[in-house]
């Protein structure tokens, strides 16, 4: 709903002297991010892990799914980067796949999970009454249910290909403290005067969440979003490990952890290169939501 | 006063049948006992499986509901039925509870007192070397799976046995040593031996989340008012610091600690299965591999009382500790 | 008497921002220093650099001494022993100020121990005499209270308490009065004098107000951009003016007891930020006296009269404001001296010109006098009859038991006529909010009946609603947060435009809403091309007027203004009370304004209701509630407004009143304000009493346009 400044001009009637264009928001809080060295770093080595995960596979021959039965369980060498497994594949082409779908999941997961916390938290928070006290306990209910067990009584339902359905329901499972976090904070938005102002208006209650609660909010909900990411990678590996999530033949950094974890007294290299990229990516991703927080909250003492 | 704890205990009480009742219908539906006999040799007769599983209400030529309203019946009588091979599921649970109490308890302890008191001194210090090591090392912890933390334990722990005190001091597996006789205090050392590894795994993890949150806590007190109006008064920074800084800092610390306390009773599955520790969390994870709906949802049912339980004590020591909040004066429905 | 205080070219700073820059000054012992300056004048932090708590990242130099004992750079050890001995400290806002979790007792007796060797039980017996001591009723039980059970004023004279524990010889008082209401703040100022007869403390008053120090100080400070501008005897500065920025400071204080309403002259701009500072004279850009010399270089301060300093180049060619006898004298014309703020005011302020005069009402007739002929207009833009709001209130954070009901509105009847503002004044807990949300909402109240623009809120179809929403309109208290902090100027302004499309705008139908935004700026004196700015991007004053240009927007006919100029500096103020002068005139407005200052209200009201506890006190035409009010509430409240006037100040008698505003959720029985009443206390008979202890009075009719809810009332002329 923001008019762009060329409209504006053309709108405006007479002649107005020239004016610097005003920072915008976004730029600010872009430059103070980039201006904190974490910021620099989380964001540096999160792109180099993607582009890994992206672009790694095609630099080598091994696909994540051949298997070089002439080397079982070799250490690394120039024919397999990172060595290879007990059934002889490529630690290499694994293992940036079980990054690639890792942090495929997290990101959707976080994705799915903020955006869900959002609208559940704000229509609670500001209609209060009967849709809090539904969605407070519907929130309630999934928190005291324990996630870990729920998604793993419902994993064989991720079979081959159904990883979509994983990241749903991993999602379905993250969002309610971000929720009652989102719901205190519209509560006390709503006090604000120009929320307020906007209702006093008559501008419709739908209308004041998404211009006015939802923008509002959107600092806390891009740094949980980020920290949800390194949640969800979190709790995807764990499920992995266990061969509750992403199921075989697709691999995730989960599933060769736990591959990996039993090999990993001698034969290092099956496991520490899963663990370490696991460990690198959840903080960079960590370190990018602290920045963020500090370039959206600037009153805020930097916490590095 | 006694109207709202009734009101409040018996909306937790519905919360937790629910809770229980949904993650029974869940296993009950997703999970398949009579698997468990397919692999058997010889394969028992169709006719015997189903008269094993009918007894134990796991039978799915049962009607969902039926087997649900049996459970539940028996559940209210506080029998949660028995386990797949037939045992009692309470009575296992109420030993592995206590297993991973006291695998937990030591943890619990050091990491959230050791948390504290880093994140205090480092909030004191800010940007100090302390605040910036202590920084970097709880993010880097904070990255690290507990899988791969209590694997990197078990190697330490290893390399210190041969490198360090020349024989095996630290060990790994289960909770002490079997048939062991070396008296009161010598069963007592073997338990410590056997608790220090996954003692130190817990602790790291919960050190770097305390020091973390109490970090932000004592800062946000650090520039409070009444600071500078202790300070006004003639009291030493330090002293103002301790007595008025960390004392206030701390109570939304404690409460946190009390749902921590409460999610890592079937929270700790990693260290439990990692180190061999049969408590709640293996359980967990064994009775979904062998489709034992009873267990699962007892576990879930568990988990749910736990954290119910938490948020209580979370809320009393909260009024114990802030005399604001029993007569914070709250104006409309609230 | 050798100084027991001085300070000399004390500079504190912040990396490059200069936050003070050369203060010096000396206190005597029991002298009252006032240093007098607005929001970023570098007071507060000033006093921390004096205490030697300033925030890390801060650094002060030059030189402060305690007795002739240099403070500044002295190790921690030797400001330790000296804090809360020898110079103690007060603070503004007492809510924070004391640790929540210890007793008030201890928290006192540890201030007595620190400093000296005494038993635990010693400490506590100390401190429940100084408890006792700044008027604390049942000292030794209110020892063992928390803070959290004290109102503010109590938390204050309990700051006050420990500030006095162990005898000192310098108090420092940063903004203590300015978190707390008039009435309050009367009882504060005289504990604080209390305690300065016990201790014979020089006391050192930080404010923002000129008339707190005009009653209290004996030498006043002002302070401008981290210097001070001029120094003198209270006399001398409020008098004997020699620096135009307190010339204007105070011109631009509305007050209380001005007759008729001359108009407020505000001083243009806004003061600078502490990082971009002009390098000549620092208020210079909005001095009216401005020459070019005055940008060449900061000026010195001139020794302009016997103890008297000020900081102006042009200091001989400055006249004073007005003189103490009330009335407002204009600058006086022709003398050949220079006229600050005569003219060149733009068309914000119309009335620059005819200070003193009658301003035109658009209620019909205004008064000056009692005599006055009254006749308000005939139609009625807002109704409201026997309102009342009550909550249930809940004690406990985790166990909500209901303890009560509060009335936080209990039967308020009030009604404004088209074109006439009605002001609504009361204290915190009067329930001038309450009431105020209430007849916003637009909801069916629980008893009683709101109507607006004569439609009856019990009965509103949808249209009906949104056709009210769009005539009344809203200006709140904190400009900065009734303006969404992600919308640019554009946006927000053009809301209302968009929320009522087919508003059928009187001058304006069927355009687009850039032209109606640039006119709307316009309108308000800011410039319409920064629309595309974000409000942070704008100063207080400005923000203000960006909230009152999107009430505005579809022309209303009813403004309600809650507290529309308390969140402003002084200096700023005056010309937004100007600006809402001058739109109601211009667009034939009518306001309902909500304020706790009395002195705002009477520049811009025709009408004023007071209220107290959820009732209507006294309501009437201003000219009589203000000249002689009735009810004691009243007198009170005008009596505890301290005058911008050093000579009026010190011969005023103050009625005090007693105690703090009884628990709203269990009132007095009968009269609600018996328990503090002074006529109640001290004038009636115990026959006399028993009507009021029985009976709840109504508002009675006592004069052409003035009514009070006292059985005894009678006026009386306190300011």
């Amino acid at each position: 709903m923001t008019l762009s400044e060329e409209e504006l001009a053309e709108e405006r009637t007479g002649p107005g002297p020239a004016r610097a264009a005003p920072p915008s928001r976004l730029r600010v809080v872009t430059g103070r991010f980039f201006a904190s060295r974490q910021g620099r770093l989380g964001f540096a080595v999160l792109a180099v892990l993607v582009a890994l995960a992206c672009a790694g596979p095609l630099f080598s021959p091994w696909a994540y799914t051949d298997k070089d039965f002439l080397a079982f369980l070799r250490p690394p060498s120039a024919a397999h980067w990172f060595g290879t497994s007990q059934t002889g594949a490529d630690v290499y082409a694994m293992t940036l796949r079980g990054m690639r779908r890792s942090l495929l999941v997290g990101l959707l997961a976080a994705l799915v999970s903020t955006a869900l916390a959002a609208l559940v938290g704000a229509f609670a928070g500001y209609f209060l009454g009967w849709t809090d006290r539904v969605l407070s306990r519907l929130t309630d209910l999934l928190l005291v249910l324990p996630a870990f067990l729920i998604l793993a009584i419902m994993s064989p339902l991720f079979g081959a290909g159904q990883w979509p359905l994983f990241v749903l329901m991993l999602a379905l499972f993250l969002w309610m403290v971000t929720s009652k976090i989102t719901r205190g904070m519209t509560i006390s938005l709503k006090q604000r005067e120009f929320v307020q102002a906007a209702r006093y208006m008559g501008v419709p209650p739908m209308k004041i969440i998404f211009s006015h609660v939802l923008p509002n909010l959107s600092s806390l909900l891009i740094v949980d979003a980020t920290l949800n990411v390194s949640a969800a990678i979190l709790t995807e590996t764990s499920l992995s490990y266990f061969g509750f999530g992403i199921q075989p033949p697709d691999v995730s950094l989960g599933t060769l952890i736990a591959d990996g974890s039993r090999t990993a007294v001698y034969a290092p290299w099956t496991f520490w290169f899963a663990a370490g990229l696991l460990v690198i990516t959840v903080l960079a991703v960590n370190l990018v939501g602290d920045a963020l927080r500090d370039a959206f909250d600037p009153t805020a003492r930097r916490s590095r | 006063m006694a109207g709202f704890l009734a009101r409040r205990l018996l909306g937790s009480v519905l919360l937790v049948a629910v809770a229980a009742s949904l993650a029974y219908l869940l296993a009950a539906g997703a999970l398949d006992p009579r698997a468990n006999y397919a692999d058997r040799t010889p394969k028992p007769p169709p006719a015997v499986v189903d008269a094993r599983l009918t007894e134990l209400n796991l039978n799915d030529r049962t009607p969902l509901l039926r087997r649900y309203l049996t459970w539940a019946g028996g559940v209210l009588h506080g029998d949660f039925g028995r386990s797949v091979t037939g045992t009692p599921v309470g009575e296992d649970l109420a030993r592995r509870a206590g297993v991973t109490f006291r695998l937990v308890l030591l943890g619990l302890v050091c990491g959230s007192v050791l948390g504290v008191l880093c994140g205090a001194y480092a909030a004191v210090r800010q940007y100090g070397w302390f605040d910036r090591l202590s920084t970097a090392a709880a993010f880097v912890l904070l990255a690290v799976p507990v899988v791969v933390l209590a694997n990197g334990a078990i190697l330490a722990g290893t390399w210190a046995n041969d490198q360090v005190f020349g024989h095996r001091v630290l060990l790994v597996g289960g909770e002490y040593t079997a048939g062991l006789d070396a008296g009161f205090w010598g069963s007592l050392l073997d338990r410590l031996r056997h608790l220090a590894l996954p003692t130190i795994t817990l602790s790291l993890g919960l050190i770097a989340v305390f020091s973390r949150y109490q970090r932000t806590m004592m800062l946000d007190v650090l520039g409070a008012d009444f600071i500078r109006t202790a300070m006004a008064k003639g009291l030493s920074r330090r002293r103002a610091l301790i007595r008025h800084g960390l004392r206030t800092a701390l109570i939304p610390v404690v409460t946190y600690f009390a749902f921590t306390t409460g999610a890592l009773l079937t929270g700790a599955t990693f260290t439990e299965k990692i180190f061999g520790w049969h408590g709640l969390g293996e359980r967990l994870i064994s009775s979904i591999f062998t489709n034992d709906v009873n267990t699962v949802a007892a576990i879930a049912c568990l988990a749910a009382v736990a954290v119910l339980c938490a948020s209580f004590a979370a809320d009393a020591l909260h009024a114990l500790l802030d005399p604001r909040v029993l007569d914070a004066r709250v104006r409309g429905a609230g | 008497m050798s100084p027991v205080l001085e300070v000399e070219r004390l500079e504190v700073s912040f990396g490059d921002v200069h936050a003070v820059r050369g203060l010096s000054y000396t206190v005597r012992p029991g002298e009252v220093l006032g240093i007098v300056g607005e929001s970023g004048s570098g007071k507060s932090v000033a006093a921390a650099a004096v205490m030697g708590l300033l925030p890390p990242g801060a650094r002060a130099s030059g030189s402060v001494r305690l007795h002739g004992r240099q403070l500044l750079g002295a190790p921690e050890r030797e400001l330790r022993a000296v804090r809360g001995r020898t110079v103690s400290m007060v603070f503004q806002d007492p809510l924070s100020a004391l640790t929540p979790v210890y007793r008030v007792g201890d928290q006192i007796a540890e201030a007595v121990r620190v400093h000296q060797k005494v038993s635990r039980e010693q400490a506590l017996a100390k401190a429940v005499d100084l408890l006792d001591l700044v008027g604390i009723p049942d000292p030794r039980g209110r020892a063992l209270a928390f803070p959290h059970e004290f109102s503010g004023g109590m938390r204050q004279r309990v700051v006050i308490a420990m500030a006095i524990a162990n005898d000192p010889d310098v108090i420092i008082c940063d903004e203590p009065t300015t978190a707390l209401d008039v009435t309050v703040q009367a009882q504060v100022l005289e504990v604080l004098k209390t305690a300065q007869r016990a201790t014979g403390a020089a006391i050192v008053m930080i404010t923002h107000d000129l008339g707190v120090v005009a009653g209290f100080a004996d030498r006043v400070l002002v302070m401008y951009a981290g210097r001070p501008v001029e120094v003198g005897d209270v006399d001398d500065v409020y008098y004997r003016t020699r620096m135009p920025y307190t010339v204007g400071l105070l011109g631009s204080v509305p007050r209380v007891d001005a007759g008729g309403r001359r108009a407020l002259v505000p001083i243009d701009g806004h003061p600078p930020a502490p990082a971009a500072r002009p390098p000549g004279c620092p208020f210079a850009p909005r001095c009216p006296m401005r020459i070019e010399a005055c940008e060449d270089r900061e000026p010195p301060l001139f020794e302009v009269g016997a103890g008297h300093q000020a900081a102006c180049i042009r200091w001989d060619e400055v006249r004073p404001w007005a003189a103490g006898d009330g009335a407002v004298r204009p600058w006086a014309a022709g003398d050949g001296a220079v006229r600050p703020w005569a003219a060149g005011d733009g068309a914000v302020r119309p009335w620059a010109h005819d200070d003193g005069a009658v301003r035109p009402s658009a209620g019909g007739g205004g008064g000056d006098g009692p005599g006055w002929p009254v006749v308000r207009g005939a139609r009625r833009v807002l109704e409201v009859d026997g309102l009342v709001k009550h909550y249930p209130v809940r004690k406990g954070a985790i166990f909500k038991r209901r303890v009560g009901t509060v009335h936080a509105v209990a039967g308020v009847s009030f009604d404004i006529r088209e074109g006439e503002t009605l002001g609504l004044v009361g204290e915190s807990g009067s329930g001038k909010t309450t009431a105020l949300t209430q007849i916003l909402e637009l909801a069916e109240p629980q008893e009683g009946r709101v109507v607006v623009l004569g439609r009856d809120t019990a009965r509103l179809t949808r249209e009906q609603r949104a056709a009210i929403r769009r005539d009344m309109q809203v200006v709140f208290q904190d400009p900065l947060a009734a303006l969404d902090p992600r919308m640019t100027i554009y946006d927000i302004l053009a809301e209302p435009l968009r929320t009522h499309p087919r508003a059928p705008l009187r001058a304006h139908g069927g355009r687009a809403p850039g032209a109606r935004v640039a006119e709307l700026l316009d309108l308000v004196g800011l410039d319409p091309s920064h629309a595309a700015r974000y409000p942070q991007d704008f100063s207080g004053g400005q923000r203000q007027r960006i909230g009152i240009a999107r009430a505005l927007a579809l022309e209303p006919r009813l403004l309600v203004l809650d507290e529309p100029v308390s969140a402003l500096d002084v200096s700023i103020r005056a010309g937004v009370i100007n600006l809402l002068d001058s739109l109601r005139t211009r667009l034939g407005l009518s306001y309902l304004f909500v304020a706790h200052d009395l002195a705002v209200v009477r520049y811009l009201a025709d009408r004023v209701a007071v209220m107290y506890l959820g009732r209507i006190a006294e309501i009437g035409r201003v000219e009589a509630v203000y000249g002689t009010p009735a009810h004691p509430y009243t007198q009170a409240l005008l009596s505890a407004i301290p005058l911008p006037d050093p000579v009026r100040e010190r011969a005023r008698e103050r009625t005090l009143l007693d105690g703090d505003l009884p628990d709203p959720a269990d009132p007095p029985s009968g009269c609600r304000f018996r328990t503090r009443c002074p006529k109640f206390a001290g004038v009636l008979t115990g026959a006399e009493r028993s009507l009021c202890v029985d009976t709840e009075p109504e508002i009675r009719t006592l004069g052409e346009d003035q009514g009070a809810a006292c059985h005894y009332a009678e006026k009386l002329a306190v300011v």
